[in-house]
């Protein structure tokens, strides 16, 4: 009996990280200062949204904890502030930065499950027109085009109403997320199934699929065994920008007071609310969030466009 | 040395800068060329031939660049020029033709205003007196009508035509130097004739030197004066054509020259080189051939050897270092293998039962604009006849050869057979059982598997994502899988087969080399246990030494498996290695098929003859043959009657209105009817 090194398994982590430190992506990544930058907030965005009740100072929704005395305080560093909220409070004595820090863990959460979903059904649907050809790939492009002919923010808010039509008015709380999520995802599907369905004809022609149909395979087994890993890189792309636009798609319809319940605001909705109180002087309750928003969606965009460059051959 | 070289290459060095360190593509390297000379540089893949030719025009690829050495041409340094000069000279002085006739023109530009825009660049003529150089120079690499063509844009002229026009463009302003980079390698063989030819007399009369990178040493031996042999960034051998073909010094080049297969003689084991070109970040130290050289002794490992006279040649190789005493390379390996016997042709013995056979097969394809577009134009259904009424038929144990020129439909009929396309008409039968439509293939699923195949491109035939292992376990039967530790063991044990070690399941395509990915593509065809291999020009994608490799296990294969071929090539030495039977193909129609040294010693047909006479050799130094013109039809809409008609030198009437028949005749089956008339002379070998 032979007996491996007890050490194989740490060896082997060490062996990856090694591996993953010393490629191409992990090069182009170090390299350009601004990715770097970005892929920083954005952790910071991730960090702090995953971890939201230990990282915000306060817990603005527990009533318990929310004072009304302290509403409309400015921001600390400006007369009359508080030292104990950074960022100032709202109409109802809640901490702006606790407010913003639960927000973009709704906004992320959102727009994380809106790409996974609008990811799934593109890719799917782009393999099997692209795949398949003939009628259904006709089919499902026509629509598809039909879809691109009106701007996202326009299919999401017909989406959400028809479904809340549907639903009737008292649908609310998590009802409402799944609707926002299913608007969203249903105006990004698009582009993943077009890209999709590109680089799935350009692999379908290649010798490794002709292949594994002389070994017998079948239609399904080729396109997610054979061809899925291989249009997964752009896929990878779209789904990084497609975040931060689905970002923003769900602050504009929370902006618009169609989206995430307002008991559960997300970054859109605290725009919203604060809008009411821009003109009376208390601009830190809707800036702050703004601006939270727009350093969210840059970064994302930022990784996206560093993402596209780095696995985009021909740009090497 | 009498002239003064026209381009002088001393101690060249280029340098890729990499985050990984520098690689250095071409290492000290010195040639020259004299006025009117064709300089034939040669190697695999690799070996820093086209880069040579790009530093000399100053057109490397960034991040590459010039490190060190000098480039003199007619008296002049030209490698730190900057950019405006080395314009000038480009074009006037130094042509250059390309591998790709498709890419090397722009296509929204028509080839005249493309050529008299270069000469108006150079030369000091009006539009008019540049206009009537650029028709005189159409006319000169022989295209016909060329007033009219001269308007016409490049999609509108055929691949060996835009090759032709490229020429001419290279040609223009009259330069003293020509670099060549591949120029026949993406033509088909009768047309590499013709532009071969038309080079070499082009520039006899221009006086103009050529340097000619290519692959090829058919091509070399037929148009070089002298010859340098590269590898790995090196020159290893200079010298003139003759001496470098039959009497190679180099341990390299007698390899390299043994590995071609050759028409003119019978061999069972081709002279193999194992192991591959190293790749830039690791290359060996000392002479960088060391670790595939027969003859490597201590010093080869930590010297490098410079060029150093021996005979009318230059070698770069220790076994020459003393002047007085030349060794005797009758280079092992060639001694043992050059030994004609057990080869394909006397190999066969009882007539064995047929294997597998297809009647009046036909493959067609609609290519058709939608039908919109067609009412809209008034334009009908276009459908491809790729293949239109093939017969074959191929005994257990036999390699079939298919050959033919592109567009003939040989991959079609590869892929119709092993079942890829549902056959538009005709039969298969394999064994006995019947596999004509795809229903029938589904109820015959285990004859079915003993069909396998192996593919062109090893580059996409495997698929990049998936670990070795998988590749090869996917043909795998199901019966098979069921076994204890069946899939594991069996991956292992094809993997031997093929001398590639169990190990290297573990890692992803891109790690191996070209030919190592071949095996692996092996490996997975006899994973399915096949009696029945279907290979589609499983070596053109490969060096020579490699391709050696590759067919020197595919003989192997066969005879330990007891493997049936049916091997498809445009390359007729390859298959007059490999073959028992072989058919030649022409749109989409076997037109002969006999036993290979039938139809290689006494070819019938006159497409048949027309393919030998093309095919470059190396033991043809320096020799002209006869042109052929004319290039293969659109399969969109064949010659009427005889497809072959239009190029034949027999044609008559019968044969423009009546397809010929194919008839058995001394074991030959041939569809043609100046032979069936009996009216066409006897053959004479080239």
């Amino acid at each position: 009996m032979s007996q491996s090194p007890p050490t194989t398994d740490s060896f082997f982590a060490a062996d990856l990280a090694r591996r993953a430190w010393n490629s191409d992506l992990s090069y182009s990544f170090r390299r350009s200062k601004v990715t770097v930058v970005a892929g920083i907030i954005t952790l910071i965005y991730l960090l702090s949204a995953l971890f939201a009740p230990w990282v915000a100072p306060h817990d603005p929704y527990d009533l318990v904890n929310v004072n009304i005395l302290d509403s409309f305080l400015p921001p600390a560093w400006i007369e009359g502030g508080d030292s104990r909220f950074l960022l100032g409070t709202d109409n109802a004595g809640r901490d702006v930065l606790s407010t913003i820090i639960h927000g973009s863990r709704i906004s992320l959460g959102v727009g994380f499950a809106s790409v996974f979903l609008a990811a799934s059904m593109g890719v799917t649907l782009g393999l099997i027109s692209g795949f398949v050809g003939g009628r259904l790939d006709a089919v499902i492009m026509r629509i598809a085009e039909v879809q691109l002919s009106f701007p996202d923010i326009l299919i999401a808010l017909l989406i959400d109403g028809v479904i809340r039509s549907i639903l009737g008015p008292g649908a609310h709380g998590n009802i409402a997320f799944v609707v926002v999520i299913a608007a969203i995802s249903l105006a990004y599907w698009v582009q993943f199934a077009r890209t999709v369905r590109a680089t799935t004809m350009v692999e379908k022609s290649k010798d490794y699929v002709q292949a594994a149909r002389v070994a017998g395979k079948g239609t399904a087994y080729i396109m997610f065994r054979h061809l899925l890993p291989n249009v997964m890189g752009p896929v990878l792309v779209i789904a990084t920008i497609s975040l931060a636009l689905a970002i923003v798609t769900e602050a504009t319809l929370s902006f618009l007071g169609v989206g995430v319940p307002p008991t559960q605001p997300s970054l859109g909705t605290l725009i919203r609310v604060g809008n009411d109180f821009l003109f009376s002087g208390e601009w830190w309750i809707t800036l702050f969030p703004g601006v939270a928003l727009a350093i969210m969606g840059l970064s994302v965009n930022l990784l996206g466009d560093w993402l596209r460059d780095a696995l985009n051959p021909k740009l090497r | 040395m009498s002239k003064p070289p026209l381009l002088e290459i001393k101690n060249l060095r280029v340098e890729f800068p990499t985050r990984h360190g520098t690689l250095v593509a071409i290492d000290d390297l010195s040639l020259h060329i004299a006025p009117g000379e064709v300089l034939g540089v040669v190697g695999e893949s690799g070996a820093g031939k086209s880069m040579t030719g790009a530093a000399i025009i100053g057109l490397l690829e960034p991040p590459g660049r010039i490190a060190g050495g000098e480039i003199i041409f007619d008296g002049q340094r030209i490698d730190n020029l900057p950019d405006e000069k080395i314009r000038q000279i480009r074009g006037r002085h130094i042509g250059a033709i390309f591998q790709d006739p498709l890419t090397s023109l722009n296509p929204l530009h028509t080839v005249g205003r493309q050529i008299t825009d270069t000469i108006a660049a150079h030369l000091p003529l009006t539009a008019r007196q540049a206009r009537t150089r650029a028709l005189d120079l159409l006319g000169e690499v022989g295209i016909p009508a060329a007033s009219e063509r001269i308007d016409h844009y490049p999609h509108q002229f055929s691949g060996g035509m835009r090759q032709r026009v490229v020429i001419a463009l290279a040609l223009c302003a009259d330069p003293k130097l020509i670099i060549a980079d591949e120029p026949t390698t993406a033509l088909d063989v009768s047309i590499q004739a013709q532009i071969i030819v038309l080079l070499k007399r082009l520039c006899s009369q221009h006086g103009s030197a050529i340097m000619l990178i290519t692959h090829d040493m058919g091509v070399i031996a037929e148009t070089a004066d002298r010859v340098a042999v590269m590898y790995a960034g090196r020159v290893g051998e200079v010298g003139p054509v003759s001496e470098i073909i039959h009497n190679a010094r180099l341990p390299y080049t007698i390899g390299l020259m043994g590995s071609i297969p050759s028409i003119g003689e019978e061999v069972d084991r081709l002279v193999q080189i194992d192991g591959s070109m190293p790749r830039l970040n690791e290359t060996p130290p000392g002479c960088r051939y060391h670790p595939r050289c027969p003859k490597v002794f201590d010093r080869c490992k930590t010297e490098r050897p410079e060029l150093i006279p021996a005979g009318p040649s230059r070698v770069a190789c220790w076994l020459y270092e003393d002047p007085t005493e030349v060794p005797a390379l009758d280079l092992v390996h060639s001694a043992a293998a050059r030994k004609a016997g057990d080869s394909p042709h006397s190999r066969g013995g009882a007539p064995a039962a047929t294997l597998i056979e297809a009647k009046g097969l036909k493959q067609y394809f609609d290519v058709s604009p939608p039908l919109l577009t067609r009412i809209l134009e008034r334009t009908g259904r276009r459908i491809v006849q790729a293949v239109d009424g093939l017969d074959i038929s191929i005994k257990r144990g036999e390699t079939f050869g298919l050959v033919g020129e592109s567009g003939c439909g040989k991959s079609t009929v590869a892929r119709t057979i092993v079942g890829l396309f549902n056959a538009t008409a005709g039969t298969i039968s394999y064994n006995g059982a019947s596999l004509s439509t795809r229903e029938e293939r589904a109820r015959n699923l285990s004859v079915q598997h003993k069909i396998q195949m192996i593919f062109q491109d090893p580059q996409a035939s495997l698929n990049p994502r998936w670990r070795v292992f998988d590749i090869v376990a996917e043909s795998i039967p199901k019966s098979r899988r069921s076994l204890a530790g069946g899939v594991k063991e069996r991956v292992g044990e094809l993997l031997r087969q093929v001398g590639m070690s169990p190990l290297d399941g573990d890692k992803f395509p891109h790690e191996f080399s070209g030919g190592q990915r071949q095996r692996i593509s092996i490996a997975r065809a006899l994973g399915g246990e096949p009696e029945f291999l279907v290979c589609d020009e499983p070596t053109s994608a490969l060096d020579v030494s490699v391709q050696a490799q590759i067919l020197n296990l595919m003989v192997e294969l066969q005879r330990t498996l007891g493997l049936t071929y049916l091997f498809i090539s445009h390359d007729l030495a390859v298959v007059h290695h490999i073959s028992t039977k072989v058919g030649v193909m022409y749109l989409g129609r076997i037109v002969e098929w006999s036993a290979t040294q039938q139809l290689f010693t006494r070819p019938l047909h006159p497409y048949t003859r027309m393919l030998l006479d093309a095919v470059p050799d190396i033991s043809k130094t320096g020799t002209m043959r006869s042109q052929v013109e004319g290039e293969v039809p659109s399969p969109i809409d064949p010659p009427a009657g005889c497809s072959f008609h239009p190029r034949c030198p027999f044609a008559q009437d019968r044969c423009r209105a009546e397809v010929p028949e194919s008839i058995m005749a001394e074991g030959t089956a041939i569809a043609c009817h100046a032979v069936q008339e009996g009216r066409l002379p006897a053959w004479r070998a080239p």
